[in-house]
């Protein structure tokens, strides 16, 4: 179970979240909704530890965590296949993974082009490529299909339910479209700063 | 079409030489004096004269040496200077005035301080050193700040070792900064150290010989071994400048 109980951050003087307590399960697929600078982003650094509370506390029963950055933060000096191997080094059967998930995400083709030599949403899929290929039991995912087009998303689509069957995955969105795609549980943000998360009816 | 150009591309500096050689012929014919201009067939045949002998190719591969060498221990401490100032604040402001003095003070009173502590023959070594550190310095410092702090992040949540996040992230980080400081203080630090031998007369060395035809008025000579600098500078400015542009387009920094 990931837990946060009473979490405030407080980013460059100003609260970004206030008091927020939300219990995840450790399976299935959540999808954070809100408006702009509602601090949907800070939640999901926060969860990947790359945040400290300033008051309250994150407790994460997951051990490996993957992030999906809204940016693709891809090593330029490295090629697809090198930049899904590095993060690699200690899954079994490595290879075997790479061209699966290179594969899943349609970039079998590019997996010897440098990132700057591909288009933006083919970026934005190397970088989901990464998060999933990782196989960690924590997936967070920051606006992963803003770049997409629909008929790719449909692609794509079952293959993050799947490994939700294994892991929580969280993924923050503008699309309400996204989140019915993937079936996710639906948490609209309450509150600037963030003060609750509420189901969807 | 692109063949062309970039034969071209190769044309244009060969006949853009060849322009100025002849306006140096014109210049010396129409002067007539051997003794302040030579002209260039001149320089040439002097220049021929001294590559078939033994003294001038050990005196080309001394100065080469020791320029080299200074050049070699400054991109050596350069770069852990660098490493030091970012690393703690303190270095940085305990080294930083000296930083600015090296850069600020001039090669020529430079020159003289040193040929009073050391032997003339260590002269030119230490100024190519000296010339060579502030640029490796603040180059590698640069790149070192500029590293992306995003991608060290990444490096961080996906649990890479310290020793991945070196060899990964921060080394190709930094080799354009690197690469770019080679390149100038290899030429600014040949043309000092040449300055040095000029000034401090060390045996065989390119300077040394630079002095001794302006001795003894054999401008040919002179000459001659200025062609020699300016051969070898535009070579290794050249090799720098090709391998830079090589790497840059291999590692070349993505903005997202």
């Amino acid at each position: 179970m990931t837990k946060l109980s009473q979490v405030s951050l407080v980013f460059d003087g100003k609260p970004v979240i206030d008091q927020l307590s939300y219990s995840f399960p450790d399976k299935g697929i959540f999808a954070i909704m809100g408006p702009s600078g509602c601090g949907k982003t800070s939640l999901l650094r926060l969860l990947a530890g790359l945040e400290q509370p300033s008051t309250g506390n994150v407790m994460r029963s997951h051990h490996r965590v993957a992030v999906a950055f809204q940016e693709p933060r891809l090593l330029p000096w490295l090629n697809c296949e090198e930049n899904l191997k590095l993060v690699l080094s200690e899954v079994e059967n490595m290879p075997k993974t790479v061209s699966y998930w290179l594969e899943a995400l349609e970039l079998t083709e590019a997996a010897k082009q440098l990132p700057n030599t591909l288009s933006g949403g083919m970026q934005q899929r190397l970088s989901l490529a990464r998060a999933l290929a990782f196989g960690g039991d924590l997936l967070l995912l920051d606006e992963p299909f803003s770049a997409l087009d629909r008929p790719l998303k449909e692609r794509i689509a079952p293959r993050i339910k799947a490994v939700a069957q294994q892991a929580l995955v969280i993924l923050v969105t503008h699309d309400r479209e996204e989140a019915e795609l993937l079936s996710a549980t639906v948490l609209n943000c309450i509150g600037t700063p963030l003060r609750a998360l509420e189901k969807d009816e | 079409m692109i063949k062309k150009h970039r034969l071209l591309g190769y044309c244009y500096p060969i006949l853009a030489l060849l322009f100025w050689v002849g306006v140096w012929w014109l210049i010396a014919a129409i002067l007539r004096k051997p003794l302040i201009l030579p002209a260039p067939p001149a320089v040439l045949r002097t220049l021929g004269e001294l590559a078939i002998t033994w003294p001038f190719w050990r005196t080309v591969l001394l100065s080469l040496l020791r320029i080299s060498g200074g050049i070699l221990l400054a991109l050596l401490s350069g770069s852990l200077l660098a490493l030091l100032t970012v690393k703690s604040r303190f270095i940085h402001h305990l080294f930083s005035p000296l930083l600015t003095l090296f850069k600020a003070t001039p090669v020529a009173s430079v020159i003289f301080l040193v040929l009073l502590w050391v032997g003339r023959d260590n002269v030119p070594l230490l100024i190519a050193y000296v010339m060579a550190l502030p640029i490796v310095w603040s180059n590698v410092r640069e790149g070192f700040l500029q590293t992306d702090r995003k991608l060290l992040e990444m490096a961080t949540v996906f649990g890479l070792s310290k020793k991945q996040q070196l060899f990964s992230i921060r080394i190709p980080s930094l080799y354009p900064y690197f690469l770019a400081a080679c390149r100038s203080a290899i030429a600014l630090a040949w043309k000092a150290g040449i300055a040095a031998e000029v000034l401090c007369s060390p045996k065989n060395a390119i300077g040394s010989a630079i002095y001794e035809s302006k001795q003894y008025l054999m401008t040919e000579e002179l000459f001659a071994w200025t062609l020699v600098v300016i051969v070898i500078s535009a070579a290794i400015e050249w090799g720098a400048l090709a391998l830079l542009q090589r790497s840059q387009r291999k590692w070349e920094v993505q903005k997202s």
